[in-house]
């Protein structure tokens, strides 16, 4: 069997993330988008439209996600440990993102102890073409990725709590986590 | 949450060109949460496939109207081997990055698309008291929702198929389409 090619360790998260990013294989981000919305649906449709039990259910199947994938982006990336939370933030926005879905983001919005970021993403590949209707404006939609950065880091003993702070589906302005 | 003002909404923005890639990781652990999440509340293994195939036909609907869009200039099929060929090239190519491995007739109403192996079984292992699930029940489903929507209703199942001298099973996609299908067929012509 061919040799997976491994990504080199760049000097900084970025470079690290956008090198795993060009060696890892890819799909077609609508046949993403789209079984992410049938799942959304589903749940939906079982919990009888109670948003507040979908949005933990979806919470939920993150973290059960984040899980198992912080094994694969331990292999891909070959991180080493982060010596402080603000190493950490970065590498989840730069590295964890980028390698996963691709997407750009920048993190920023400290409070003064260093403990409460907030990452804006560029786009939502969980969110195109979508549009909440009315009865589901208290639906977090893309909900299951604050789920999955949870899982994940506290497989490697951080623990957050993870959040959205801005959500363009629910009228707020572009996408953004807040991680404390 | 406010909401400010009126949004664009995403039919009033242009047709995004669909090269955007996630990686096949984030895909492949969404599918196995999918999976997991319906075997917890399907009784049966045939629940269990079903679910996944009504899963499977909103991601069909919406494919066919997007690619419709983007891929045919609106142009409406209404011919048996021209939808059979839109999915198997055109649908296989945008979704799963190639074209289908075969497309071939049984009956005059049963079709059989074929794939080797299908991108959503690729990291699945069917533990063995599951016996013969399919988790390309998935694919089937989108199958069903393009043919569906485009107007050749017709039953979709994926079923695994031994090919000789090798170990892994291919997957085929049956579709066994409607009376009226043919009927149509027939009074079109050739």
């Amino acid at each position: 069997m061919a040799q997976r090619p491994t990504a080199p360790r760049g000097r900084n998260p970025e470079q690290t993330g956008q090198a795993a990013w060009m060696a890892t294989e890819k799909v077609n981000a609508e046949l993403f988008t789209l079984t992410y919305g049938a799942i959304v649906r589903q749940v939906l449709h079982d919990y009888e439209d109670c948003v507040e039990d979908v949005n933990k259910k979806l919470d939920s199947m993150g973290f059960d996600i984040g899980c198992r994938l912080v094994e694969d982006f331990l292999a891909k990336t070959s991180t080493t440990r982060c010596g402080d939370f603000k190493e950490t933030a970065e590498v989840v926005a730069k590295v964890g993102l980028r390698l996963f879905l691709g997407i750009g983001t920048r993190v920023g919005e400290w409070n003064p102890e260093g403990t409460e970021c907030v990452i804006t993403l560029d786009t939502n590949p969980l969110a195109d073409f979508v549009e909440l209707p009315e009865k589901y404006r208290d639906l977090s939609f893309s909900q299951m990725l604050c789920g999955v950065i949870r899982g994940a880091l506290e497989m490697v003993s951080v623990r957050v709590t993870c959040e959205w702070a801005r959500d363009a589906l629910r009228g707020g302005d572009g996408y953004a986590i807040r991680l404390l | 949450m406010q909401r400010k003002g009126p949004q664009i909404s995403s039919v009033d923005r242009p047709l995004p060109k669909g090269k955007s890639e996630v990686s096949l990781s984030a895909f492949a652990f969404l599918f196995s949460e999918i999976v997991q999440y319906h075997r917890t509340r399907a009784s049966s293994i045939a629940e269990l496939e079903r679910r996944l195939e009504d899963a499977g036909t909103g991601v069909g609907v919406r494919m066919l109207e997007i690619l419709s869009y983007r891929e045919k200039g609106n142009r409406r099929e209404i011919r048996l081997q021209g939808i059979l060929q839109f999915i198997n090239t055109n649908i296989w190519r945008c979704l799963f990055g190639k074209v289908a491995d075969s497309l071939e007739v049984y009956n005059d109403d049963e079709y059989v698309i074929s794939d080797r192996s299908p991108l959503v079984n690729r990291f699945i292992s069917v533990p063995k008291d599951l016996g013969d699930l399919n988790c390309a029940a998935f694919v089937a489903g989108i199958i069903k929702g393009v043919l569906d929507i485009a107007g050749f209703p017709a039953e979709v199942s994926a079923y695994y198929a031994p090919v000789e001298g090798q170990i892994h099973p291919r997957t085929n996609f049956f579709m066994k389409f409607s009376p009226e299908v043919l009927d149509r067929e027939a009074r079109l012509g050739t």
